[in-house]
Formats: C-alpha cells, sequence, structure tokens
C-alpha cells in the first residue's frame, strides 16, 4: 500500500457523495414520471400521440418543471419559505440522529414514534402548567421533553440488557403504548391537560407561552440551532469518546466486544437513554418551536421519517443533518405542488423519498443504471451490525 | 430435564441458575394472576351476568344470564393448580409448557372479562359475547403476514416489509376486484401485489445484497406513498364511477360461508366454520406452511439455507435459488392476507390500511420464535385483542386506553419475562456470496 491514506479517503467520500446525487436525481426522474402520468392533458396527449408527439413531451415538460418549480419555490424561494423549511427539519434531524445513533451499535430503534409522542407530552406540560421566570421555564420544558425521550427509549436498552428482549418488539410496542395508551390518556381522561375553551371537538392542549418558546430569529427559532449542535455532539460522542467506540464495537461485533471486556449491557442502555433523548428534543422542535397544541395528529410521522432520514444519512452526524433538511425541503414544498396549474398529488413527495432512500442503499443499482460499470456490487450503508 | 441431573439417588439433582430463575419467573407471574382473579372473584357482588352466543342481536338469540362467579372461581381452580405445579418445580420444560401458560392465560381472560360485565349500573345492561368468532374474523392479516415472516426468515431473508405487502394486497385487492366484478380475482391480485413487493426484496437483498432492514423500511415508505397517491389518482368523475364508488362506498364483500353442521358445535362453531373464504385461507395456512417447513424436502432446504447456507450450498442446494422461491411464497401469503382489508371487509381502501398490522406480525414472528405454529399463536393472541377492544367499549369500568394497550403491554412482559433471548435463524439477513 503505497498510496496515501488521504487521497484514498477524499475519492471514496467523493464517491459517495456522487452516488447520492445520482440517486436523487435518479428519485426525481421516476417522480417526475409519476407526475406526467397522473396529468389530465399528459394523458389526454397520449390519445394521439403517434400522430402528434411533440404535445406529450411538452406538456410532460410543463407539468414536471411547474411541479417542482413549486416545490422548491415554495421552500426555498423566499426567507419565510426557508425559514418554515428549517423549521420543519429540525425534528427529523434530531430524531434521525437518534436513530442512526442506535443503528451504530447495531440496535433497530423503530421506537423513536413513541420517544417524541413521550417528548412531546412532557415538554409541553411542563411548558403551560409550572410557573417559572422565562428563561428557566424554557430550560425545563426541553429538559422534561428529552428527558421524557430519553426513558421511554431507555426501558427498551433496558430490557434488551437485562432480559435479551429484541429491541424491535419492544419498540414497536412502547410505540403502540404512548400512542394508544399515554396520548390517549392525557388528551382523554386528565382534565388538567386538555384545553378549556376546546370546542373544535377535537381532544388538545393549550400551546406553551412564549415565556416557553425558543426565541426566533427571522422567523427561524433557535431549536434548529440547538439541533445543529446535538448533530455536532452525536458527531463527538462516536468519533471522540470512549463510549462512541465501544459502541461502535458493540455494533461491529457484540461477541468480540464482550470478550474485549465491554459491557455491551451498558452500551445498549445508554445508547438507547441517548437515542431516546434526541427523539425528546425533536419533540421539544414541535412544542417549544413551533409553539403547536399537543393532539393526537401532531406527531404524524416523524418517528418513522426518521429512519429513513437516519438510513439515507448512512447513519453518520452529518448525514443526518442534510438528510433532514432535504426532508425538510420535500415536506414544505410537497404541498405547493397540488395548488399549481399542473395540480400535482403532494403524495409523490412520499414515494420520492422512499426512492432515494433506496437508490443510496443500493449503489450498484444506480451505476447499472447511469451505466458506470464498477467492479461488485457493495452497499455503502456503514451500519452492518443492523438485523432484525 | 436437560438442567437437572441426579448424581446418586440421596443427592438432590443439581440445578443452575436460569432453571431457578425460570421458576421463580413463573411463580412469580402465576402468584400474581392468582392474587388479581382472586381479588375480582371476591369483589362480584352478583353472580349473574348476561351472555349472547350469536353475531346479532334477534328474536330467536337473545342474551341469557348464566352464573359468571362460577366461571371466574373454575379459573381461579386453574390458576391455582399451575401455581401449586410451579412451586414444587414440576411444569415440563418442552411444548406442555406452552398448554399452562395458554389455560393460564385464558383463565384470567375469562375471569376479567366476567368481573368487567358484572355489577353494571347503566339502566340497560351490556352483554358479553363470544369473543372467538370476531377474533378469527379479524386474523388473516396478522396470521398470514406473521406466516410470510416466517418463510421467508426461516431461509435467512430478514421480511421487515409484511407492512407493505398488506398494504399493496389491499390496494390491488381493491381495485383488481372493482374492475373485474370478483372478489376472487381481487385475492388473487392482492397475493401478487404481495409478491411484486417481494420481488423487490429479492432484488435488493439477493441480487445487490442491500442491507434487509434498510430495503423493508424503504419499501413500507415507498407502499404508503404509492397507495395514497394511486388511491388519489383514481378519477371521480362519472365515467369511472364504478371504481369509484366501490373504492369508496361498501359494495359487496365477501360473505361469510355457512358449513352446515360443524357451524352450531356451541362456542366454537360459529368462530370456525362460518367465516369469509379469505379466513378459511388463513387458517388453513399454518398447517400449509409447517407442512411445508418440516415434512418436505423443500422446507428442508429452506431451513438450511436459513441457518447455513455455506453448508447448503457445499452439498448442492442452489441457496439464492431456495431463498427466492421462499421470499415469494412469503409475499404471496402476505398480499392475500393484505385482502382483508378491503375485499375482505368493507371492499373500500383507506389510506394506511394496514395501519402497523404489519409490524405486529414481525412481533408475531419473533415471539413465535420463527416458528409457524408460534408465530400464528402469538398473531392470534394480537387478533384476540384486536376483537376486545372492540367489545369492551361498551362499560367503562376500567379506562378505556388501558385495554387498549393491553395487547401490547401484555406482549412486552411476555417476551420479556419468558420468551427472552430468542435465536433468529442464524443466517437471517446475511446476504450468501459465493467465494
Amino acid at each position: 500500500m503505497t498510496k496515501r491514506p488521504g487521497l484514498r479517503l477524499d475519492r471514496k467520500a467523493l464517491e459517495g457523495v456522487l452516488t447520492t446525487a445520482a440517486a436523487i436525481v435518479l428519485a426525481l426522474l421516476i417522480g417526475a414520471v409519476l407526475m406526467a402520468l397522473s396529468n389530465e392533458s399528459v394523458i389526454d396527449s397520449m390519445g394521439y400521440f403517434f400522430s402528434y408527439p411533440w404535445d406529450f413531451f411538452s406538456r410532460s415538460f410543463d407539468v414536471v418543471t411547474t411541479s417542482y418549480g413549486a416545490l422548491l419555490d415554495r421552500s426555498l424561494g423566499s426567507g419565510e419559505g426557508l425559514a418554515n423549511t428549517l423549521n420543519r427539519s429540525a425534528p427529523l434531524i434530531c430524531a434521525g440522529l437518534g436513530v442512526s445513533l442506535a443503528f451504530r451499535a447495531g440496535l433497530f430503534n423503530i421506537g423513536a414514534q413513541g420517544q417524541i409522542i413521550l417528548g412531546t407530552l412532557a415538554a409541553s406540560y411542563v411548558g403551560f402548567t409550572w410557573d417559572l421566570p422565562g428563561p428557566i421555564l424554557l430550560l425545563t420544558s426541553v429538559l422534561a421533553g428529552v428527558l421524557a425521550g430519553a426513558l421511554w427509549g431507555g426501558i427498551a436498552g433496558l430490557l434488551k440488557a437485562a432480559t435479551g428482549t429484541h429491541e424491535v418488539i419492544s419498540t414497536i410496542m412502547l410505540n403502540q403504548i404512548a400512542s394508544f395508551g399515554v396520548l390517549a390518556y392525557a388528551l382523554g381522561e386528565l382534565k388538567s391537560f386538555q384545553r378549556p375553551d376546546d370546542d373544535l371537538g377535537l381532544p388538545q392542549s393549550p400551546p406553551v407561552p412564549d415565556a416557553a418558546a425558543f426565541p426566533e430569529v427571522l422567523g427561524v427559532h433557535m431549536g434548529v440551532l440547538l439541533s445543529l449542535v446535538a448533530a455536532a455532539v452525536v458527531w463527538w460522542l462516536l468519533t471522540r469518546s470512549t463510549l462512541g467506540f465501544e459502541l461502535r464495537s458493540v455494533g461491529a461485533n457484540p461477541d468480540a466486544s464482550r470478550t474485549a471486556g465491554m459491557s455491551t449491557a451498558k452500551v445498549f442502555i445508554l445508547t438507547m437513554v441517548i437515542a431516546g433523548g434526541l427523539s425528546g428534543l425533536a419533540a421539544t422542535m414541535m412544542i417549544n418551536g413551533d409553539q403547536a397544541s399537543n393532539n393526537a395528529s401532531l406527531v404524524g410521522s416523524v418517528g418513522f421519517d426518521a429512519i429513513t432520514v437516519a438510513l439515507l444519512g448512512r447513519g453518520t452526524p452529518l448525514g443526518s443533518v442534510l438528510a433532514g433538511f432535504l426532508f425538510g425541503i420535500l415536506a414544505v414544498g410537497g404541498g405547493a405542488m397540488q395548488t399549481t396549474s399542473a395540480g400535482t398529488a403532494p403524495e409523490v413527495v412520499q414515494v420520492i423519498q422512499s426512492l432515494i432512500v433506496l437508490f443510496v442503499a443500493a449503489p450498484a443499482i444506480v451505476r447499472w443504471i447511469v451505466r458506470q460499470r464498477r467492479k461488485e456490487p457493495t452497499s455503502t450503508f456503514a451500519a452492518k451490525g443492523v438485523s432484525a | 430435564m436437560s438442567t437437572t441431573t441426579t448424581v446418586t439417588a440421596s443427592e438432590k439433582p443439581v440445578r443452575d441458575r436460569t432453571d431457578k430463575l425460570r421458576q421463580i419467573k413463573l411463580v412469580v407471574a402465576f402468584g400474581i394472576v392468582w392474587v388479581l382473579v382472586l381479588m375480582m372473584a371476591l369483589s362480584i357482588d352478583n353472580s349473574q351476568v348476561l351472555f349472547l352466543n350469536a353475531d346479532e342481536l334477534s328474536k330467536e338469540h337473545q342474551p341469557e344470564p348464566f352464573n359468571g362467579l362460577r366461571l371466574v372461581w373454575i379459573g381461579f381452580a386453574i390458576v391455582s393448580i399451575a401455581l401449586v405445579v410451579a412451586v414444587i418445580n414440576r411444569i415440563p420444560r418442552n411444548g406442555w409448557a406452552m398448554l399452562i401458560h395458554v389455560a393460564v392465560g385464558l383463565s384470567f381472560y375469562a375471569a376479567f372479562t366476567v368481573w368487567y360485565y358484572a355489577d353494571q349500573t347503566a339502566a340497560v345492561e351490556a352483554w358479553i359475547t363470544n369473543p372467538l368468532p370476531s377474533m378469527v374474523k379479524y386474523c388473516p392479516p396478522l396470521v398470514l403476514g406473521a406466516l410470510a415472516g416466517v418463510v421467508c426468515e426461516r431461509a435467512g431473508v430478514i421480511n421487515i416489509a409484511i407492512e407493505a405487502q398488506l398494504l399493496m394486497g389491499a390496494f390491488f385487492g381493491a381495485v383488481v376486484s372493482a374492475l373485474a366484478y370478483s372478489n376472487g380475482v381481487g385475492m388473487i391480485a392482492a397475493s401478487l401485489a404481495g409478491v411484486v413487493v417481494a420481488l423487490m426484496l429479492g432484488l435488493f437483498s439477493l441480487r445487490y445484497h442491500v442491507d434487509q432492514v434498510v430495503v423493508g423500511v424503504v419499501l413500507i415508505a415507498l407502499a404508503l406513498g404509492l397507495t395514497t397517491f394511486l388511491r388519489g389518482q383514481i378519477p371521480t368523475e362519472q365515467e369511472n364511477a364504478h371504481l369509484n364508488t366501490l373504492l369508496s362506498d361498501s359494495p359487496d364483500p365477501l360473505t361469510p360461508i355457512e358449513i352446515p353442521g360443524l357451524s352450531s358445535i356451541p362456542v366454537l362453531g360459529r368462530a370456525l366454520f362460518n367465516q369469509s373464504i379469505l379466513v378459511y385461507l388463513a387458517l388453513l395456512a399454518p398447517f400449509l406452511v409447517w407442512f411445508l417447513l418440516y415434512q418436505t424436502r423443500w422446507g428442508l432446504r429452506v431451513r438450511a439455507v436459513g441457518e447455513h447456507p455455506k453448508a447448503a450450498d457445499t452439498v448442492g442446494i442452489r441457496v439464492n435459488r431456495v431463498r427466492w422461491q421462499a421470499i415469494l411464497f412469503g409475499g404471496a401469503l402476505a398480499g392475500l392476507g393484505g385482502a382483508f382489508y378491503t375485499v375482505g371487509s368493507s371492499g373500500s381502501f383507506n389510506d394506511n390500511a394496514a395501519n402497523g398490522q404489519g409490524f405486529m406480525a414481525l412481533a408475531a414472528v419473533i415471539m413465535g420464535r420463527w416458528h409457524p405454529v408460534g408465530a400464528t399463536m402469538a398473531a392470534l393472541f394480537f387478533a384476540l385483542t384486536a376483537a376486545m377492544k372492540d367489545d369492551f367499549g361498551l362499560v367503562t369500568k376500567v379506562p378505556s386506553e388501558l385495554i387498549a394497550i393491553a395487547p401490547y403491554l401484555a406482549t412486552l412482559i411476555a417476551v420479556a419475562g419468558f420468551v427472552g433471548r430468542v435465536r433468529p435463524p442464524a443466517a437471517d439477513g446475511q446476504p450468501y456470496v459465493k467465494d
């Protein structure tokens, strides 16, 4: 090996970036085909395709450019749009970090959803009931959210460490318990949790007061900054700390790590506590950042999107940040496509999201499609220890 | 009694720590159930509860009072016996232990039901219905999904995408049955839709060696997005009125087929012999899968490539071909299960119809320790609790949220306490690359 290590590393990184970019382009192309084929004027023009083919292509081109144009315009085109996109990305980044971290320890954390739900409950409850002066209220509310998420994640870690319960089962069950049990109970039975002037028929909590909200700068709440700090901390944890070393080691080979004297139980518990805490932080982005009322549909599918964010980010903190931002763009911009002349359904975005991840996970497919031949088909996905 | 060894006649058998721990766990668990059942029995004032042994209230089927307290005491007796057997450490180590656990579980369930419905204060007294018919009615997606998971994972391919297979099966089952005016064709289409998802799973995991968990998660997201998108694309105008009404209103979905004679067996008859064709298929599938996996040459090969692909390859089994067969067969099962949500129930497709049931099926696979019978039992348990959630809404003795989370809590306790460290097939999730 006479090659300089730095050069090799750069080439590998460059290749990763190129594959990801190709995957995104490819997914957008397939999305474009879906858009065109679902548009009525395009379908009409297909009726006389052989007599006047140009019509088909020009109309398809119109539909696709209008839709993607609207998507980009809504999400990045204005200051307000960009602020929205950043705010929307923050919870995805945090929860994605949590899932990534667990991946690196060989744990498949499906439980982000439940951890976020618990986080929203704790953060909003503390936020609107406790009577504390401004900044302290914000701090305790955020801490409560993080701790609640950490607790919920920690249960799964503890069960794994103590009894060997498979984390896929325990996190699925904890998700269900969080949403049908804890959340439903808080909204349905706890009077102190419900908004007193509830005339919408939908049980919901009051939003947190301004004192417990993240300060905003140009429409961007400071939680966004916090999510970037979290990413930096996770990076430090993974690459520079003893725990991170043990975590990656257990993820790569738990038996060997145990033989080397590491405590897998400790790693499982701590990893899930931190992962849950990051999901709890994601919850505070909605409660303290957006000042949203807590209701049955607040969390939506953020917990599950977090898994795709983590996969797209290949288990790295920087990857999660970029993937979260990309999904933020798609989430904010997706709705804009419906109101244009093309009238594209926003669900296309979800198809595009999953295709991106699929292509990123399978670089061999991308190479096969863009006809750039390589020797062997290997997955670039980093977390090798992931198994159910 | 693999862990006990008798050295001489006079010496006590030597027991290791896990064996003792097992006894302690059983005694604690049975003890808690014993105390709860006793408390419920003692707190019932009026021993009469109403029971309706039919699907619907009608002139000839009226709820009849019966002595529920007696049932509770019978359950208490069963739990007591189990507790004593556990205390003297005579619970068998083989499959019979399962029977004791099931008996204790059923006793608790019966006692809880009677206690829940006893001593009502409302003007109109709610009655207990037989939970078995609706349990069996709810079971197809869970049972077929769990079996799909078992077949795939025994072949060494992790199938997270059960949820995706259910969803695609539900959607294409609805569309095709509407277009073809036939529920049968719809069910075949549902099955094929499951196969298509399996094809993608196979393509990415077997051909391109992508991490199987990743593929599974992505396929779920893809199926969710695709079905929601396509559902929105179905035109609402007059020209396609039939398709649209069929998907949004309820046409004639599968009807129960009564098997004469057998369906009049007291408690089980209506549950097992008055169901739709889909349910019959779901009830037969576990036997089929068990037979295929354990009694045929193909099944032996499937298990071989899941445990030790290299050894299987050495004796001339084509590893990836067998895996492909297993994945596609599993896809067909799960897709058919998905038909339950549309063809099998109302005929209409709602966005996200599967609603996490695929994940429950996945849990059933692990809870059932990758065995078709175990997975089916776990799936039936989940179906029972789903039926229970519907039935118990009328009385509010316990917060409804507690009833709603009972199955998940029970699963968590069962898996953490008793299933513990489960061993997946040795080569589960590992692509096989020939050297």
